[in-house]
Order: structure tokens, then C-alpha cells, then sequence
């Protein structure tokens, strides 16, 4: 059926030439207004950020693991933050956890994670030529691109990158005499992250519009993949949110340059007591975790999205109550929206506030509960393929599963008492929105490296790439649990100053850095089969992982517009694997009820006649309209 | 210690690279999945390792958590705090066996289901009850926690008593100062941030007669056991946090909105000693809102002693006026006679004149170093 396909498609596409004359380099490969360009340029620059960002965490964590340890050796990269006695310098100590944090949050796990694959699979799953606007999608990666450029050129002057925190909270970073890291760094974050949340907007009208007005031929909603489910909800949550983180970095840039007091009052600092009254550092809290509490699922939705189109598929089974996992994930954008004051139990709200916000926390582990129970019951007499994609996506759920169940925990206010702000939380969070959305992040890359780059990467590498991964990041955060349990504060430079901390905990911390260190390694693996299968790979086969989904129908190596001649209607959902009665086991989208009748359930006999009807409908083919 | 981490990890990294050699050895002649619509060798070994994964992962949680529970703080010293430690406890036991269930049933849907030549896997894309129960009884299971959960933090947050002994705490980079509410009428006077200077590093305001004979320290902090504590928490500077670690206490401090914690402690430091069998064992108080480079290291001590000794320890404190009779220049004049008493004789008559005053401070640096 493919080979038919791609011969008609030949000949459209000679068609096609007339009017679609070869570009420069420069608007193929740079300024390029084609989706699947702007999804490598995101994933590339995805992939740099995570290097920086996880290289930075290896740092501090031989500073905690080690307290004693002479670190000379680092001074080529660091210079003077290293200082005389070969040890880190503590306001660096704290640049790096920020550095670290806003790194890895923003510009690996949203922009990385959701650019890419937001941009690469919306138009290609969907059926459409592109995106809605290519012009404001290039705008996207090159406002980010600067926001990159800004940010990362912050790391080398002199006093440093902001330091305050990913969360920046003020008056600590407003007040440039508080704080090395409240200087010229912590201006030059404000102005990179106010051009990322330009950036995540362009990005986020596009993919809903492009969700809402290109689908092809019989796309109807209850046809979507769940990754196109996952990434219109993500593209919603964050067009209502960013635009909150803004105003809160604006009022910022005003009380640290304009002298207003949005965030200031009553301040007595290096011996003086400033001027400002009457404005409340609350007030950005509430601002910074309006974007800051969503930004969480903002993460991790797309990974959810692209997990279960991936195990799905290597379960060969159709995921497991398809509605159910919609419903669940429309429940948690909704109520990822009113549950941000989990954040600020202890930050002196009203404790009546705190009350409510405790109700509706814990109100989305019910959904997300259900998710992780469709994933097992998916697994549940399936034949399961084990690709290196399906092996980070059963990590994913894993990570998930443990990370959410501590959420449990510190959402009841009452507990989050003494586990505010200490390693437990470091550890539920990174489990539960760092590993599983990198996780989802790397499954993604493994499942349709061979869509992007016609070529497949090696599954032996990938496999063990998955092992050290999945093992060192257990290593890593779960005995953290335990380091928190026991009261540790986070964002200590060190644990020597309290008797509660002095001499425990010292060898477990330095197991900690051991196993961060390990499974840094590992990742290079990782790069490695990246780079190597980019150039030698094994070129892929039309459908490699014979998957349902309307990106592999698209040529090998999809050219502009995707589709060479009409772009394929759509006629069944995308998960019939396995389908009792059908020769394979899977039945992709494109494929009419009319030609499987030896396969077809009762109801779906009865949409026989629509076809007709789906074919006649008027496509929104950019290709077909003048333009 | 970190030898046997040390080697422990060498150990580790040894058992992996022999695994992942043996792995790329019995791989190297199986053909991956997806070549020739043949599933390979390492099909079988990936799944098989998800079953190992579970049971040696499963072994070393349950060693690690029996390892790391000697270093748990100890039993909370406050009521609200034993309650809290119930409800931590009681919530991890409900997650752990919820995390080992669907735990195992991932791994071994892994192992079990992984890909047989011949089988087809089931079509089985929906069943409402049991998407039902498994919505319901997440739903019951979290009601119950966040019912106990709201009480606990209702009882936590609620009113101070009336009889509450009160402190304030003030968060500056970077150390803790607190105020006594002196040791005549046990109220704290009136504060100002205008008026922190050296002499007045927490800003009380003198034209209030409540803070005539309050005191502060920022060495450590005496409080009575079995009394309700009020804690009157505030910043100068920038965000800082009171984290009372064995009281299971936390609370912001926040420039510009004073906020409060209201506690009971009803060991005493020498109590705890006996119970730890630490002779050196003492409550602390530290930071966790990070407030800059010595976030890390703004420790006050807290001592909890009997209300006797405590009242007794309150008696012997100087107030900040007698110890600073400069501030006697901030109290406006129709309370001066109200103040006299905390005052050192010749300070109260002394004019205001620069020079005297000068004088006066050399003096009182001279007496205030024979006190100590």
C-alpha cells in the first residue's frame, strides 16, 4: 500500500515544483518556516540546554556530596568562582541551583520537549501542510533562540547569573545590594525569560489554531491522538498562564529599576531603610506560581501525549480508555489552574486559603490516578514490543506512579509543615515532572527519530542507554526522600552549620552525587547514538514501528508541505491494534471501515456511508488555496 | 563511610558494565524488533529485566529505608507536631503500598505481556467499571487524608490562646534576632523599620511604653515547655523562613507582613538530652527560604526549659535600654519618668548634648564589657 502511495506521490510532487522553487540555505535550514526545521533547530538547541543545565547539577552535587573536596580542577571552566582554597564559591553554589532549575524547567523541558515535538508532530499527525502560520512559528524559535543567547550569556559576567532561585522571588531579587546573583545577572534573566514567554506564546496560538482549523478530511476530535490531545492542552494552559509570569517579571523590572513598590516594603538593608512601603513579596508569589504551578503540567502533558501513542503502539493494543485518558487530562489542565497556593502553605497566606487549595490538590491525583492506571491496564495482555521508545515510556510511568504518590503527601498542608522547602520535595518534583518529562522527552526522540531524520538510531545503545538511565535516576532521587524525611533544608551551600545535619547523611549524599555523576554519563550515550545514527544510521523503513498514526503515511523524508499530492482522509481513530479478525495487527487512520469489513465492530459497519461524505469535505489544504 | 560508598559504587558500576556487555554480547546475533518484523533475543532480556529491576529495586528500598530511619529526626517534641508525624507515617503507608502494587503490576505487565511469536494481543479498549472504581477509590483514599489532613492544619493555624507567651523573630541576612517581651508587663512594644539602626537592630519604637523593657538575642532563644507559644515571625530584609526542625514548625518571614506560628514544646532541651543520649543535643531554629550567600548557616540556638527556670532566666536579662541607654533619647518626653527604671541613674538626667553623650557611650561599652 505504501509503495502505491509514494509512486502517486512522485507525481504530484512534480506538480508541486512548479510553484515551490528550491529555497537558499538560509530559509531551508535557518529562518526556515517549515514546522519540521523548527522542530530539529528546537531540538538541537534542547538538547544543548540539557547538557549545560544537568552538567550544572553534576557541579553542585559534588559540592554537597563532597563537601571537602579540593575543586582546582574545575577552575579552567569556573575561573575565580572557584576560590583560593579550592572550594565553590557559596553565591555561585546558589547561581548554579538557579541556573539549573530555570535551565531545565524553561528551555529543556517546555521549549525542548513541547517545541520539538509540538511543531513536529501537530501538522504531521493531524494531516496538515504546516502550521497555521509558519512566519510567527519561525518567530517562536528565534525570539527563544535570543532568549537562549541572553540567558546563557549571563553565565560568563562578572557577577554571576541570577541566583535567587528559579522561582526569583522578591525582595531578594529585586534588591541588587542583597545578593551577588540580584545584579546584572538577574537583569539579564528577567529580559531572557520576558522573550521566552513572547516565544511560548507565538508557539501556543500556533498549535492551537493549527489543532483547531487544519485537521484533514474526517480529523474529528474523537480521532485525535493523544499526543494531539496532550499538546492542545498544553498550548492552552500555556497561553493562559505565561502571560501572568510576564506581568509578575514586569513588575519586577519596575521595583528593581523604576522604584515602585509592587513587591517592596519596609526594608532595612545594608544599613539603610528604604523607601518603599506598602507593596507585598505575596503578591509575586501568587503571580509567579499562577504560570509556575501550570508550567508543571506544561511539562509533562506532552510527555503523557506521546507515551501513550508510543506504548499503545508497542503494546500493539489500543490504549486503554481512550475517553477516560481525554477526560483526565482536560480534568488536570483544568485543575491545574486552581491549585497553585500548594506552593505557599507556609509563606503566611491565610491559613482558610490554604484549607482550599489543600482540597483541590489533592482532587487531581484522582485523574491523574486514573492515567496511570490506563497505562498498566494497556500493558495488561498486550505483546509488547520492547523499542527503546516503548522502554522510556514504561520508565515514564514508573517515575510517574512514585513521584506523584509523594504529591500526596506534601499536598496536604498540614504535612507540608516540615517538609516544606526540603530534599523531600526536591525529590518528589524531579521524579514526577524532571525524569518522567525527560523520560517522555527521550521516548520521544527514540519513536520518531526515524520521521524526523529517515534513519533509525541503534537499539542496542538505546537500550542500555535506557538501564544506566532508569537505574541512576531511582539511584539519585530515591534516597533523597530520605535526606528530606530527615528535615534537610534545600538550597544549602552546606550542612555543617546545624547539629540536626552536621554528621549524618554525608555518605548517603555522597551516593547521591555518585549516581548523578553515573547517570550524567550515561547520557552521552545518548548523544553519541544521536549524532552517530544521524550520520550512519540505518535508513528507516516507511513504518517502522507499523503505528497507526498519519505521520507514517507522509513520505520517508516528508518534503515541504508533508504530503506530495492529497493529503489522506481519515477514517478511524488511531489506536486499532490488534483488531480481532484484521490480517496485521494494527489498521492505520487512513485506512475506510469499507476496506476492512472482516474486521469491523457492529457501529463502525454503519460509517461505511459517511465516507463518502468525509472524502467530499472541503480541506483546509493550504496547498489547494491560492496563496 | 565513604569508602564502603565508595566501593559500593565501584561494585555497582562493575555489576552494570558486566551486565551491559553480557546484554550486547547475547544482542549482538539477535536482530532488533524492528528488522524483518523480527523480534529479537533482546525482547525477552529487556523484559526480563524489568521483573529483576522490580524484585532487586524493591529489595534495596526496604534495606535503605531500614538503613536511613536511625537518622529520622526523633519523635517531635510539640503535640501538633506528633499529630503531623501520625498523619506523614499514616499517608507513606497508604502511598507505599499503593506505589508497590501499581509498581508490580507495571513490571510485570512488562515481563509477563512482553512480545510471544503467534499471540495476539487483546482488543480491549474500554470497560467503564472498572474506570469507575479505580476513580472512586483514589477519590475515597484522598478524601480521608485531606480530611484528617484539614483538621490537623485547622487546630495548627488556629488562634493563639490567650495565655500564649509571646516572642518575635526577626530574619536579617544573616541571622536570626529575637525580641523577649521584657521582664516586667510580658508584652512586646511597637516596632518601625525606620527606626533599626545598631543600637536597635529589630526597630522597636520607644515612644511605646510596652517596649521599655523588652530584649533581644541572637544567640538563642529561651522558651517555657508546656506553655502555648506565640511566635511572631518578620523580615527586614529580604524573604527568610523559620524552620524549628524537632518542633515540626515552619513559618516565612516576610518584609513588610509579620506573620506568626503558634506551638506548645513540652520537652526541655535536658529532657531531650536524656531521650537522644546526646549530652550535647540542642533545638534549633534555621533558614529555609533561601535569603542569599549565608542562607546555609543562620543558625539560633532554642532552648526549652520548665517555666520556673525560664522565669527565672527572663529575671536575670538586661532590657536593650539599660544595656543601650542611648536609645532613652527616643522616648518622647511624657514617658522619660515611665522609662527611669530601666535606666542607668545619670543617664536620665544627662542633657542631650553631643559631647556628654559621647562620653556617656564610652562608659557604658566599659560596663556593659565588666557584665560580661
Amino acid at each position: 500500500m505504501s509503495t502505491v502511495t509514494t509512486n502517486s506521490a512522485t507525481v504530484a510532487h512534480a506538480v508541486e515544483q512548479d510553484h515551490h522553487e528550491p529555497q537558499s540555505f538560509w530559509r531551508t535550514y535557518i529562518f526556515s518556516e517549515d514546522h519540521k526545521t523548527i522542530a530539529k533547530q528546537y531540538l538541537i538547541s534542547g538538547i544543548f540546554w540539557s547538557i549545560i543545565g544537568i552538567g550544572m547539577s553534576v557541579v553542585f552535587r559534588l559540592q554537597l556530596g563532597f563537601p571537602g573536596m579540593k575543586l582546582e580542577f574545575l577552575r579552567p571552566i569556573l575561573g575565580s568562582w572557584i576560590n583560593e582554597t579550592g572550594k565553590l564559591d557559596p553565591n555561585f553554589y546558589l547561581a548554579l541551583v538557579t541556573m539549573h532549575g530555570t535551565i531545565m524547567v524553561f528551555f529543556v523541558l517546555t521549549a525542548g520537549l513541547s517545541g520539538t515535538f509540538s511543531n513536529f508532530l501537530i501538522p504531521l499527525q493531524i494531516g496538515a501542510r504546516d502550521m497555521a502560520s509558519g512566519f510567527l512559528n519561525m518567530l517562536s524559535y528565534w525570539f527563544f533562540f535570543l532568549a537562549s543567547v541572553i540567558m546563557f550569556s549571563s553565565i560568563f559576567i562578572e557577577t554571576g547569573p541570577a541566583a535567587g532561585g528559579w522561582v526569583i522571588y522578591p525582595p531578594l531579587s529585586a534588591l541588587p545590594q542583597a545578593h551577588k546573583g540580584s545584579e546584572l545577572g538577574m537583569t539579564l534573566w528577567l529580559i531572557s525569560m520576558a522573550l521566552f514567554i513572547v516565544s511560548q506564546l507565538l508557539g501556543g496560538i500556533n498549535y492551537i489554531t493549527t489543532v483547531i482549523n487544519l485537521r484533514t478530511r474526517g480529523m474529528s476530535f474523537s480521532k485525535l491522538p493523544l499526543t494531539i490531545w496532550a499538546f492542545l492542552l498544553t498550548a492552552i494552559l500555556g497561553l493562559i498562564s505565561f502571560p501572568v509570569l510576564l506581568s509578575a517579571a514586569l513588575l519586577l523590572i519596575f521595583d528593581r529599576s523604576f522604584g515602585t513598590s509592587f513587591y517592596l516594603s519596609e526594608i532595612y538593608i545594608k544599613g539603610e531603610a528604604l523607601p518603599n512601603v506598602g507593596g507585598s513579596p505575596i503578591l509575586f508569589q501568587h503571580l509567579f506560581w499562577f504560570l509556575g504551578h501550570p508550567e508543571v503540567y506544561i511539562v509533562l502533558l506532552p510527555a503523557l501525549g506521546m507515551t501513550s501513542e508510543i506504548i499503545a503502539t508497542n503494546s500493539r493494543k489500543p490504549i486503554f480508555g481512550y475517553r477516560a485518558m481525554i477526560a483526565s487530562m482536560m480534568g488536570i489542565a483544568f485543575l491545574a489552574f486552581i491549585v497553585w497556593a500548594h506552593h505557599m502553605f507556609v509563606t503566611g497566606m491565610n491559613p482558610f486559603l490554604g484549607s482550599i487549595f489543600m482540597f483541590l490538590t489533592l482532587i487531581i491525583a484522582v485523574p491523574s490516578a486514573v492515567k496511570a492506571f490506563n497505562y498498566i491496564t494497556t500493558l495488561w495482555r498486550g505483546n509488547i514490543r520492547f523499542t527503546p521508545a516503548m522502554l522510556f515510556s514504561i520508565g515514564l510511568v514508573s517515575f510517574f506512579i512514585s513521584g506523584g504518590l509523594t504529591g500526596i503527601i506534601l499536598g496536604n498542608s498540614a504535612l507540608d509543615i516540615q517538609l516544606h522547602d526540603t530534599y523531600f520535595v526536591v525529590a518528589h518534583f524531579h521524579l514526577v515532572m524532571g525524569a518522567a518529562s525527560a523520560f517522555g522527552l527521550l521516548a520521544g526522540v527514540y519513536h520518531w527519530f526515524p520521521k524526523m531524520f529517515g534513519k533509525l538510531m541503534d537499539e542496542k545503545l538505546g537500550y542500555i542507554h535506557f538501564w544506566l538511565t532508569f537505574i541512576g535516576i531511582y539511584l539519585v532521587f530515591f534516597p533523597m526522600h530520605y535526606i528530606g524525611i530527615a528535615g534537610f533544608p534545600r538550597r544549602y551551600y552546606a550542612f555543617t552549620s546545624y547539629d540536626f545535619t552536621k554528621n549524618i547523611f554525608a555518605d548517603m549524599n555522597s551516593f547521591i552525587s555518585l549516581a548523578a555523576i553515573f547517570t550524567f554519563t550515561a547520557q552521552w550515550i545518548f548523544i553519541y547514538n544521536f549524532v552517530n545514527s544521524l550520520i550512519r544510521g540505518k535508513k528507516s523503513p516507511q513504518n517502522p514501528w507499523k503505528s497507526n498514526t498519519l505521520e507514517w503515511t507522509a513520505p520517508i523524508n516528508p518534503g515541504h508541505g508533508n504530503w506530495p499530492g492529497e493529503i489522506p482522509a481519515v477514517y478511524r481513530w488511531p489506536y486499532d491494534y490488534s483488531k480481532p479478525g484484521a490480517k496485521d495487527d494494527f489498521i492505520p487512520q487512513n485506512v475506510p471501515y469499507s476496506q476492512t469489513p472482516e474486521s469491523n465492530l457492529p457501529h463502525e459497519n454503519e460509517l461505511i456511508g459517511l465516507e463518502k461524505e468525509i472524502e467530499a469535505q472541503n480541506l483546509n489544504d493550504q496547498f489547494s488555496q491560492p496563496h | 563511610m565513604v569508602y564502603i560508598v565508595a566501593l559500593l559504587s565501584i561494585i555497582f558500576l562493575g555489576l552494570a558494565a558486566l551486565v551491559v556487555s553480557r546484554m550486547a554480547k547475547v544482542v549482538k546475533n539477535a536482530s532488533g524488533p524492528v528488522e524483518d518484523g523480527q523480534i529479537g533475543m533482546s525482547n525477552k532480556i529487556n523484559g526480563t529485566l524489568f521483573l529483576a529491576f522490580f524484585i532487586v529495586g524493591l529489595i534495596g528500598a526496604v534495606w535503605s529505608f531500614l538503613y536511613a530511619k536511625q537518622f529520622f529526626l526523633p519523635e517531635a517534641s510539640s503535640p501538633h507536631g506528633r499529630h503531623t508525624d501520625f498523619l506523614f507515617w499514616l499517608g507513606m503507608s497508604i502511598i507505599t503500598i499503593a506505589f508497590v502494587v501499581t509498581n508490580a503490576l507495571l513490571f510485570g505487565f512488562a515481563w509477563r505481556y512482553q512480545h510471544k511469536e503467534g499471540r495476539k494481543a487483546s482488543y480491549y479498549p474500554e470497560n467503564h467499571k472498572l474506570e469507575l472504581i479505580w476513580t472512586v477509590i483514589p477519590a475515597v483514599i484522598m478524601a480521608l487524608l485531606v480530611f484528617t489532613g484539614w483538621r490537623a492544619w485547622r487546630d495548627i493555624m488556629a488562634e493563639a490562646p490567650e495565655n500564649a507567651q509571646v516572642f518575635e523573630i526577626v530574619g536579617k541576612q544573616f541571622n536570626w534576632i529575637v525580641r523577649y517581651p521584657g521582664v516586667d508587663n510580658n508584652k512586646l512594644g511597637a516596632f518601625n523599620y525606620k527606626l533599626i539602626d545598631n543600637n536597635n537592630d529589630t526597630g522597636i519604637d520607644y515612644a511605646d511604653e510596652a517596649s521599655f523593657d523588652d530584649f533581644t538575642s541572637t544567640s538563642e532563644l529561651h522558651i517555657p515547655a508546656n506553655k502555648p507559644i506565640l511566635l511572631k515571625i518578620r523580615a527586614r530584609d529580604v524573604l527568610h523562613s523559620v524552620f524549628i526542625p524537632h518542633l515540626r514548625v515552619k513559618m516565612d518571614a516576610v518584609p513588610g507582613m509579620p506573620t506568626r506560628f503558634q506551638f506548645t514544646a513540652d520537652k526541655t532541651t535536658d529532657e531531650m538530652r536524656n531521650l537522644t543520649g546526646n549530652p550535647d543535643f540542642t533545638y534549633e531554629i534555621a533558614c529555609t527560604e533561601v535569603c542569599g550567600q549565608g542562607h546555609f548557616s543562620m543558625r539560633i540556638r532554642l532552648i526549652v526549659e520548665d517555666e520556673a527556670s525560664w522565669l527565672a532566666w527572663c529575671k536575670e536579662q538586661k532590657p536593650l535600654l539599660t544595656s543601650t541607654p542611648e536609645l532613652a533619647a527616643r522616648i518622647p518626653s511624657n514617658l522619660k519618668a515611665k522609662a527611669a527604671k530601666y535606666l542607668p541613674a545619670d543617664a536620665v538626667s544627662a542633657p542631650s548634648d553631643s559631647v556628654t553623650a559621647s562620653v556617656l557611650k564610652g562608659g557604658v561599652t566599659v560596663a556593659s564589657s565588666t557584665l560580661r
